[in-house]
């Protein structure tokens, strides 16, 4: 797992070119490594967009609104969650928490963690997607 | 005359509300008037509801201001802030902070103290002072040192933890291992994350002091992947405490040789469950092993491992510095010492509050909570995460003990307590607990796996209309079935959630007097 951890790092997302490497190097079959890289969520096989936009999911934060929170980020980006913009712009998922329970809801955009978001909040925080052309 | 030293967190909490702007801005500002100050990036106090929450240390202690925005930073230093000047934000003592006196810190006393990556303020404040009586100590005295704490796994589990590190030292073997789960995936829990982030060492400290008793000498803490800051300060606070001579070939001189990694998890729920933890360390995917062999006797690799949560190790230190009796001492019943509770969800107090057991969840809820963020009514009350029952009004006076929650149908779990208003659709709730365990179960048993997307239509069903209480018999039925036939907590708490929602608000079911009756 180390090792799949430097490779999407590196690449964004383990590419399937990369299996029969893996694969090969520490004498496991292509299933196998295909198993562990599909088990996890962490780990993409396709590329994501520019920017990955997390919203948490959890209880906490749909306590405090998650739900219209995700409906906000879904109508401002022009995608729903687990998908990629066509334009390979922005990729939006759902997390299962963030650890930030004690100020929901929480977002996370690309490396960087939000708390107490409102959709009131959204053109700031995601003034660095680049707007559906 | 000297610098006035300035607080301001680098715990994630904090500077997902915007620390670090706020430190930018305090030092712009600060050069700009000629001021100089002494910044420290301390950890979190556990106050979230004030963060960004700066201090500044002054003659009678340090001073709380919170929260601090970036624009505020021109107005608190215009009201004589860095010496404590009244404003606004003003908390006053922070220590006095009644969230915080009303506390009783054991495992989290330097948390937000300290500046978490400096061994020399770690030390002043106690550190090290449990491994080096350890080192002092034989493996039997140490044994029963930690069995007479009355400590049991701060996990959810609640395993006693002297009988677990009994059994792994009892165990003739090359090699054995210490692992940390840090796998922190409950909704409503932050306290790993925190001592991770806030108070390293103390971790170090508490798995070191497990190596010794147990003769382990490899050590592995697995952490979520949602926790970049908590990776990145662990893995220094490793290498800094290896340099130091607290970890390594020569733990204290001790002849003991203890090395410790970080691992980064992907994203999988279910690996907080040790034995799917230890199938993901030993790089496959996170399948839940059957037991036994239990994993004290057959643990990582095949080797004997002691497999604890972050808050169970850090509890450790504590205990060895100040005697085993001390730390008994606090809480009820078979419960000894205390829980960081963590109040999460919508709450207008949110924040870490660690008390010895005993204490009552209205107590937490309006005594630390302050009632709900929205001003409106509490309705629900998810203990234990998000495979933990929901409290109704009518619980919330049973003490917080690992048995008499038990005896309600209930778990204390890791902690975790997530508030919802009166706006809260239980039945909603319900079915979300069987979409996640959908999403999240390993797949080994197939009550889990199948039973949790069958457990969604059935709910939809209920909600839907039609005979609805043929639909409550048969998802009790299913539930029945998921609790007994699942290996892990996944499959079989799942409708802890679920059936607690469903007896306590059958109301939100759509379900009437007659269906009740009928089911």
């Amino acid at each position: 797992m180390p090792l799949l951890h430097a490779v999407q790092e590196t690449c964004g997302y383990v590419p399937p070119d990369a299996v029969e490497l893996i694969a090969k190097g520490f004498n496991l079959s292509r299933a196998e490594v295909h198993g562990v890289i599909t088990y996890y969520h962490f780990f993409r096989n396709t590329p994501p967009g520019r920017t990955v936009v997390q919203v948490c999911r959890a209880e906490s934060c749909k306590a405090c609104g998650a739900d219209d929170l995700m409906a906000a980020v879904e109508q401002r980006l022009g995608i729903k969650a687990h998908e990629t913009r066509a334009d390979g712009a922005v990729t939006l998922e759902p997390v299962y928490c963030l650890g930030l329970c004690a100020q929901s809801p929480a977002m996370q955009v690309n490396e960087r963690v939000f708390a107490r978001v409102t959709p009131a909040r959204l053109p700031t925080l995601l003034a660095g997607v680049e707007v559906l052309a | 005359m000297n610098a006035v030293t300035v607080f301001v967190p680098c715990d994630s909490a904090a500077l997902a509300v915007g620390a670090d702007e706020v430190a930018a801005a305090l030092t712009v500002e600060c050069q700009r008037r000629g001021l100089t100050i002494q910044l420290v990036r301390n950890g979190s106090r556990g106050l979230f509801w004030l963060e960004t929450l700066v201090e500044v240390a002054t003659p009678l202690g340090r001073v709380a201001y919170g929260p601090v925005n970036p624009d505020d930073i021109a107005g608190l230093l215009d009201a004589g802030f860095l010496q404590g000047g009244e404003h606004a934000l003003r908390h006053g003592i922070t220590e006095q902070i009644p969230f915080l006196a009303l506390q009783e810190r054991l495992t989290f006393r330097r948390m937000g103290v300290t500046d978490p990556l400096s061994l020399a303020d770690y030390e002043a404040h106690d550190g090290w002072q449990g491994l080096k009586r350890a080192v002092g100590m034989g493996s039997t005295d140490l044994l029963h040192e930690v069995t007479h704490s009355g400590l049991r796994g701060r996990g959810g589990a609640a395993f006693p933890a002297g009988i677990k590190w009994k059994t792994v030292a009892g165990i003739q073997a090359a090699q054995k291992h210490v692992v940390c789960n840090a796998d922190e995936g409950d909704s409503g829990t932050y306290s790993d994350r925190m001592t991770m982030e806030g108070d390293p060492f103390m971790l170090i400290e508490g798995m070191a002091i497990a190596a010794m008793t147990v003769g382990a000498t490899e050590g592995t803490i697995y952490i979520r992947s949602e926790y970049p800051h908590a990776v990145a300060t662990m893995t220094r606070a490793i290498a800094l405490a290896t340099e130091a001579g607290f970890l390594g070939d020569n733990v204290l001189g001790s002849g003991h040789a203890f090395h410790l990694h970080v691992r980064k998890a992907a994203g999988s729920y279910v690996c907080g469950e040790e034995t799917a933890m230890l199938e993901s360390l030993e790089g496959k995917r996170g399948i839940v092993r059957a037991k036994p062999p239990l994993p004290a006797i057959e643990g990582l690799f095949g080797k004997p491992t002691v497999i604890n949560n972050v808050i169970t190790f850090a509890s450790v230190p504590v205990i060895l510095a100040r005697g085993a009796q001390f730390y008994r001492d606090y809480g009820m019943g078979r419960s000894h010492g205390t829980l960081p509770f963590q109040l999460a969800g919508n709450v207008k107090q949110g924040g870490l509050v660690e008390k010895a057991f005993g204490l009552t969840l209205r107590e937490l809820l309006y005594g630390f909570g302050g009632g709900t963020r929205s001003g409106r009514p509490i309705k629900a009350v998810q203990v234990g995460g998000p495979l933990g029952a929901y409290v109704p009004e009518s619980q919330w006076d049973v003490p917080l003990d690992y048995e008499a929650y038990a005896a309600i149908g209930a778990v204390l779990g890791h902690g975790g307590i997530v508030v919802h208003d009166d706006t809260a659709d239980m039945a909603n709730l319900a079915r979300y607990a069987m979409e996640f365990c959908a999403i999240e179960s390993c797949g080994k048993c197939t009550p889990c796996r199948i039973g949790s997307t069958r457990g969604v239509e059935v709910i939809d069903r209920i909600t839907g209309g039609g005979d609805k209480a043929q639909q409550v018999i048969l998802l009790r039925d299913l539930c029945e079935t998921m609790v007994g036939g699942s290996l892990c907590a996944m499959g079989s708490m799942t409708p802890l959630p679920v059936l607690s929602a469903l007896d306590h608000y059958p109301a939100d079911f759509g379900l009437t007097i007659d269906d009740r009756q009928a089911a």
